[in-house]
C-alpha cells in the first residue's frame, strides 16, 4: 500500500467548514476523481485516511494535513492536482509527498497563527502582547463540555508578535497610518506561534490571556488563520515544513512513477 | 442594476451561530449566474432548515431547469435558525440566498415549495427578514411575485393572504411558462403593474392567484362559493402534468452539500405517481397518472449523478418503488455495474407485496444490509379494507420469513393511528402483527433475538384524497388509544422485549390537521403564531400546541368555526371544500363514491393492471399512464482508471 501525506487549506468563506464537514467533502472528492484507494476490513469498509490536529470551525488554515492509503501506485502531484481540482475552492490541496517517515504526527510540534483584530490600534496590541510576554503564567478559562476548565495559556507560546500594519491583497496600507485598507478602521495582526501541548492552547485561549492580563477587548470576533505547523525551531521561534523528511528521504530515481517531487535532491 | 452581495455583513455574524456552513453557500454544483445577463430571476426557497432543504429534490430540479436556461438565473434560500435570525434583525441584514447572497426582495420570483403545512410560519418569517410585506394586498411592484408549490400547495388557501400565487402539480415546465410570462411583461416595460402580471398568470389557467377569487360563506360558517373577481380569469385551475420523464433527466448535478444533510445519497425518482389508490395518501392522488421513467434513462441518471457527486449511495424514489415494472432487472444492473465502487442501493418506499427476496439481495449486495422496513399502515384485515391498502398479515409473514431466512434479523413496521371508523381493537391488532413477526423471526432462525419495531403516526385527512369529507380523531383520543397499544405491548412477557414502540402524541396532528383543510380563515391563526414567535412548526422541540391554541382561539374569533370545526368534524357531500376551485383531475363524485366504499370496507384494485375505474384524471388532464416493460437492459459500464 502506497501512501500519500497531504497539506490541504480551508480559505475564506470555507473557514467555516467543521473537520467533520470537511471529511465528508474529502471522502466525495476521493470517489469523484477516482483515486484508487485503499479500504479498511470488516463489514462497512472505509477509505483510509487519517487527519491530524484540524483547525477548530470558523478558523482558516493553510496547513491542514491527512494522509491517505492507496491500492495502486500514483504520482503523488498529480494526485495533488486531482484531488484539488475535485474540492470546493478554498478547500485547496497545496502540496503532497509519499510516506518515507513514521510519526508524522509527533513531528506537529507547535503552529503558527496569523490573528487580524479588527478595530485595535496596533500600539495597544503591543503593549498588551508586552505584558502578556512578561508573565510566567496567565491562567485562563475555557467552557467545555465538561464543564469550565482553567489553565495556563503563557508557557505553550513560543513567539507572540505584532505585525507591520497590514498588506491586503496585495495593496499597501496608506503610508504612515495603521489603518487597514479595506476598513478604514484600526487593526493589529499578531503573529503567534504556540506548542502543541497539552491541554491543547488555542488561539482564543491567548487572546483570552491578552484580555486577562492587559484588558485588550477586540470589539469584533478576530479572524484567525493557521499559516503553518510542523517542528519548532526554539531558537528562532518559526515553524518548520513538516513534510521536508519524507521529502529528503527520497531515493534518488528508484521510483517507478518518478514524479517531480521523487527526484528532488536528498 | 446590480444587486450587491450580504456577505460581508452576513460574515461577521457566522462565528456566533450554530453551523455556519449552512450559510456560506459554495456547494459543489451550484450555481452563481451574471444578474445583469439575466431578465427573469428566481430564489426558491425551502422553508426548513438547510439540512432539510438542501437534498429536498423539487428545489434542486426547478434550480437547475431554471438555471440552464439564457437569461434565466435562480438561486436558493432556505430558513435560518432563530440563533442567527436574532443576530440578522439586530444587524439589518435581510434574508439572503445562499449562491450569491443576494437579498431575496431584489428577485422576480419567491418561490416557496411546501411539502408540508408545517412550514407556513417559517414563510413569514423569511418574508419579513427580506423586508416583503407579510400579506399580498400590501406589496408593491418593487417586491417579487411571492409563489407556492409542493403537495401543501393543492389547497393554498390557508396562506392565501400572504401569497401572489400558488401553482399545483409538476414544476418543470410551470417554471418556465411563468418566466416566459414574466419576461414578456418586463420587455412590454411592466404595463399595469404587478396586477398585470398576475392577471396574466391567472388568465392561463395554470395559476392560482388568490386575489383574483373571492370566497363567499354561509351563515353557519361553511363556504358558499368561491368566485373568479376579474375579468378572463378561470373558475377552476389545474394542475401541471409532466409526461416523458426521460425528457426531464433531473437533477443532472446534484448539489452536494459541506454541511450535513439529512439525505446523502444520489436520488433517481424512478416514478412519479401512484395508482395503488391508498386511502389515506394525498401524494397518490394527486401525482396521478404513474409514469415510469425507462430503466435505461434511470442508468444514465444514476451514472451522470456518481460522476458530478461523489455519493456511495443510490436512491431510487418514488411513491412505491418495488412498483416499477422492471425494478428487478434495474436494482441487478445497478449493483453489477458498481460492484466494485461499493455503491449501496437503497429503496425508500417497498410494498410488502411488491418485495421479494431477490430484489432485497441485489439492494443489499454492496454493503450494508439494514433492517426491512414496511408499511402496512392499518393493524387490522378490516382497518387495511378501509384504507384500501391491500396487504394481507398472510403476505407480510411470508415475506418477513423469507427475510430472516436470507439473514435480515430487524424489522421495522409503520402504521397510522385516528383512521376513519377506527376502533381500539383495531389499534391493539399492530402489536399482535409485531408478535406474530417475532414468533414467525425465531422460528425460522431457531434465536431468540430478533426484533420488531413499529412506529405509529397519527392519521391526518387530506384535501385531495376520499378521507377529505372524514373527521379527524381528537388529541386526546388518539392518545388514549396509543397508550392502550402501548401497554399491551410492554405487558406481553413472550415478545415485549422485542419490539421496539416508537410513536408522537395527536397535538401536532391536529394542528397540521388545521392547515391541511382549514380556509382562508385560517390564515390570521398563522400570522398569529408567527408574531407570537412561531417558528419551525416540524421540530418537536420548537412546535407549541398551546401557542397554537391560543392564536387559533384569537384569529378565529367571530367567524364561527373553531380548530373542532376543521379538524375533527365530518363534512357531508353538499359542502363546498376550500379546495374545490384547484384541479386535481380526480372526480369529486369519484372520490365521493370512493369514500362510501371505504366505510363498506369494500377496495379498488390498481388500475395499472386492471381496467380504468373512472377516477378522473387521465381525461381531465390529457394524460395516460405511462409504464413499461421496455425490454431493454441497463448495460454495465467501463469503468474509467481501472
Amino acid at each position: 500500500m502506497q501512501r500519500i501525506r497531504l497539506r490541504y487549506t480551508k480559505r475564506g468563506r470555507l473557514r467555516f467548514t467543521s473537520h467533520r464537514d470537511f471529511q465528508r467533502a474529502f471522502e466525495r472528492a476521493l470517489r469523484r476523481s477516482a483515486v484508487p484507494m485503499a479500504y479498511s476490513a470488516g463489514f462497512t469498509p472505509h477509505p483510509k485516511v487519517s487527519y491530524a490536529n484540524a483547525a477548530p470551525t470558523g478558523v482558516a488554515s493553510e496547513a491542514e494535513y491527512l494522509e491517505i492509503g492507496l491500492a495502486a501506485v500514483r504520482d503523488p502531484e498529480q494526485l495533488r492536482a486531482q484531488l484539488d481540482e475535485s474540492l470546493p475552492n478554498g478547500l485547496d490541496v497545496i502540496d503532497a509527498v509519499e510516506v518515507r517517515t513514521p510519526n508524522f504526527v509527533e513531528r506537529l510540534e507547535a503552529s503558527e497563527w496569523l490573528v487580524r483584530l479588527d478595530g485595535v490600534e496596533p500600539d495597544e496590541a503591543a503593549g498588551a502582547v508586552a505584558r502578556f510576554l512578561a508573565e510566567e503564567r496567565v491562567e485562563v478559562e475555557r467552557v467545555t463540555k465538561n464543564g469550565v476548565r482553567v489553565f495556563d495559556a503563557r508557557g505553550a507560546v513560543a513567539a507572540l508578535d505584532v505585525l507591520p500594519p497590514q498588506v491586503d491583497g496585495g495593496a499597501d496600507t496608506e503610508a504612515g497610518t495603521d489603518r487597514d485598507v479595506r476598513t478604514g478602521r484600526p487593526c493589529a495582526i499578531l503573529r503567534l506561534v504556540v506548542r502543541h501541548a497539552t491541554p491543547a492552547v488555542r488561539p482564543d485561549d491567548v487572546l483570552s490571556g491578552l484580555r486577562a492580563t492587559a484588558d485588550l477587548a477586540p470589539p469584533v470576533p478576530a479572524e484567525v488563520t493557521r499559516l503553518a505547523q510542523g517542528p519548532l525551531d526554539e531558537g528562532t521561534g518559526t515553524v518548520t515544513d513538516p513534510l521536508a523528511l519524507d521529502r529528503a528521504a527520497a531515493p534518488a530515481g528508484s521510483e517507478p512513477d518518478a514524479g517531480p517531487r521523487a527526484t528532488a535532491p536528498a | 442594476m446590480t444587486v450587491e452581495s450580504v456577505f460581508p455583513r452576513l460574515e461577521a455574524l457566522l462565528p456566533h451561530v450554530q453551523k455556519p456552513i449552512q450559510y456560506v453557500g459554495g456547494e459543489l454544483n451550484s450555481t452563481v449566474k451574471d444578474w445583469d445577463a439575466c431578465d427573469v430571476r428566481w430564489a426558491l426557497m425551502y422553508p426548513d432548515a438547510y439540512e432539510v432543504g438542501l437534498p429536498n429534490q423539487g428545489v434542486m430540479i426547478l434550480y437547475e431547469v431554471l438555471n440552464e436556461r439564457e437569461g434565466v438565473l435562480a438561486e436558493r434560500t432556505y430558513s435560518v435558525w432563530p440563533d442567527l435570525e436574532a443576530l440578522m434583525r439586530e444587524h439589518k441584514v435581510p434574508q439572503f440566498t445562499v449562491d450569491a447572497h443576494r437579498p431575496v426582495k431584489a428577485f422576480d420570483v419567491f418561490g416557496l415549495s411546501f411539502s408540508t403545512e408545517l412550514g407556513y410560519t417559517n414563510m413569514l418569517t423569511a418574508l419579513d427578514l427580506a423586508g416583503i410585506p407579510l400579506e399580498s394586498k400590501d406589496r408593491t411592484d418593487e417586491d417579487p411575485i411571492v409563489l407556492a408549490g409542493g403537495h401543501a400547495a393543492f389547497n393554498p388557501e390557508p396562506i392565501a393572504d400572504f401569497l401572489d400565487a400558488a401553482v399545483v402539480g409538476d414544476g418543470e415546465q410551470a417554471v418556465l411558462d411563468m418566466t416566459e410570462i414574466i419576461r414578456a411583461w418586463k420587455a412590454e416595460g411592466r404595463p399595469g403593474g404587478r396586477d398585470e402580471v398576475l392577471l396574466r398568470l391567472a388568465r392561463t389557467g395554470g395559476f392560482y392567484v388568490p386575489k383574483f377569487y373571492d370566497v363567499e360563506y354561509l351563515a353557519d360558517g361553511r363556504i358558499g362559493r368561491v368566485v373568479p373577481n376579474a375579468p378572463g380569469v378561470p373558475w377552476r385551475v389545474s394542475k401541471h402534468t409532466v409526461m416523458d420523464l426521460d425528457e426531464w433527466p433531473y437533477p443532472k448535478q446534484p448539489l452536494v452539500p459541506l454541511a450535513e444533510t439529512v439525505h446523502e445519497r444520489m436520488s433517481v425518482e424512478i416514478f412519479r405517481g401512484c395508482t395503488r389508490g391508498c386511502r389515506f395518501c394525498q401524494a397518490g392522488m394527486i401525482t396521478r397518472p404513474v409514469r415510469e421513467r425507462s430503466i435505461t434513462g434511470i442508468g444514465e441518471m444514476v451514472e451522470r449523478g456518481l460522476k458530478a457527486t461523489g455519493f456511495e449511495e443510490v436512491g431510487l424514489l418514488s411513491l412505491s418503488s418495488a412498483d416499477h415494472t422492471e425494478i428487478g432487472d434495474i436494482a441487478k444492473g445497478l449493483a453489477d455495474r458498481y460492484t466494485e465502487d461499493k455503491i449501496g442501493l437503497s429503496l425508500p418506499s417497498t410494498r410488502v407485496d411488491a418485495f421479494n427476496i431477490d430484489l432485497a439481495n441485489e439492494l443489499s449486495r454492496n454493503g450494508r444490509r439494514s433492517g426491512l422496513t414496511f408499511a402496512p399502515e392499518g393493524g387490522s384485515e378490516r382497518m387495511r379494507k378501509v384504507i384500501n391498502k391491500m396487504v394481507s398479515e398472510e403476505d407480510l409473514i411470508r415475506t418477513v420469513a423469507t427475510a430472516y431466512g436470507n439473514g435480515w434479523r430487524q424489522v421495522k413496521l409503520y402504521f397510522m393511528c385516528g383512521l376513519p371508523t377506527e376502533t381500539d381493537e383495531d389499534v391493539l391488532q399492530i402489536g399482535e402483527m409485531a408478535k406474530n413477526v417475532i414468533q414467525k423471526g425465531r422460528e425460522v432462525t431457531g434465536q431468540n433475538d430478533i426484533r420488531c419495531t413499529v412506529s405509529i403516526g397519527g392519521f391526518v385527512p387530506k384535501p385531495h384524497t376520499p378521507f377529505q369529507w372524514a373527521p379527524q380523531l381528537s388529541a386526546e383520543a388518539t392518545d388514549a388509544r396509543l397508550a392502550k397499544l402501548r401497554d399491551s405491548i410492554r405487558g406481553d412477557r413472550k415478545y415485549g422485549k422485542n419490539i421496539g414502540y416508537r410513536y408522537h402524541d395527536g397535538k401536532p396532528g391536529i394542528i397540521e390537521g388545521l392547515l391541511s383543510r382549514g380556509d382562508r380563515r385560517v390564515g390570521a391563526v398563522i400570522r398569529a403564531v408567527y408574531e407570537d414567535g412561531g417558528r419551525f412548526d416540524g421540530w418537536r422541540e420548537y412546535f407549541s400546541y398551546d401557542r397554537w391554541i391560543a392564536c387559533a382561539e384569537k384569529g378565529l374569533a367571530g367567524t364561527g368555526v373553531d380548530v373542532d370545526w376543521y379538524t375533527t368534524r365530518e363534512r357531508t357531500y353538499e359542502e363546498v371544500l376550500p379546495w374545490d376551485h384547484l384541479d386535481s383531475g380526480l372526480d369529486k363524485d369519484w372520490l365521493w363514491e370512493d369514500w362510501q366504499d371505504a366505510l363498506e370496507e369494500v377496495e379498488v384494485d390498481d388500475c395499472r393492471w386492471t381496467p380504468c375505474f373512472d377516477c378522473g384524471v387521465c381525461p381531465q388532464m390529457d394524460t395516460h399512464i405511462q409504464i413499461g416493460p421496455t425490454g431493454k437492459k441497463m448495460l454495465p459500464l467501463t469503468v474509467v482508471n481501472k
